[in-house]
């Protein structure tokens, strides 16, 4: 599971580790953080935790980030809910998506990936 | 009373600093922590909410805190 967490990590462009999915959240800082990728017209990829309580086990153990939500960009930790919202009003997230992913960075359709 | 506990973690951790604590929903489980220190100068957001993550990991890990929000300000 652990290599499957990294894969995804480094493999997607943003990666978003909540609560619930993007259709049933089950958190209000999943929500939170969700809602700041949306604003800022991010591809989100969406990693469900809740399933298996390995899966925030080993995440946690992978990011040295003890909290969900989780938010990464090309494989870097940016943060947890109040974070991503700061980092979004500011529009400096808006700033680092363009530096990483280029400025044609586009929110396509939210991907929701399972983790086993 | 868990107010207490985190405030007197975070005091210990970030001496003479700004501390404030505030229970959310009255319930003693979903907090508000606000920190104003030197040591966040030239930080990052993430390096900032570590900082703070590691003087309350007791708490964290025992269940005390249900949800955690942080706000984290340098001096500078």
């Amino acid at each position: 599971m652990k290599d499957q967490l990294q894969q995804i990590i480094e493999g997607e462009d943003v990666v978003l580790f909540m609560k619930g999915t993007p259709q049933f959240v089950m958190c209000g800082n999943s929500q939170r953080a969700l809602d700041a990728l949306r604003r800022a017209g991010a591809p989100v990829t969406v990693v469900d935790i809740l399933p298996d309580p390995q899966i925030r086990q080993e995440l946690s153990a992978l990011s040295g980030w003890p909290t969900i939500p989780q938010v990464f960009v090309r494989g870097e930790l940016v943060g947890g809910a109040d974070i991503v919202e700061e980092l979004e009003a500011s529009g400096e997230l808006e700033r680092t998506l363009r530096e990483k992913l280029g400025d044609d960075f586009g929110a396509t359709e939210e991907r929701v990936v399972a983790v086993a | 009373m868990a107010v207490r506990t985190l405030t007197e973690l975070l005091e210990a951790a970030f001496p003479g600093d700004d501390v404030a604590v505030e229970d959310r929903t009255g319930g003693g489980d979903h907090f508000q922590v606000t920190v104003a220190s030197k040591r966040f100068d030239g930080l990052s957001l993430v390096e900032q909410h570590r900082l703070v993550y590691d003087a309350l990991a007791a708490p964290l890990a025992d269940g005390t805190i249900h949800e955690l929000r942080i706000s984290t300000k340098g001096t500078g």
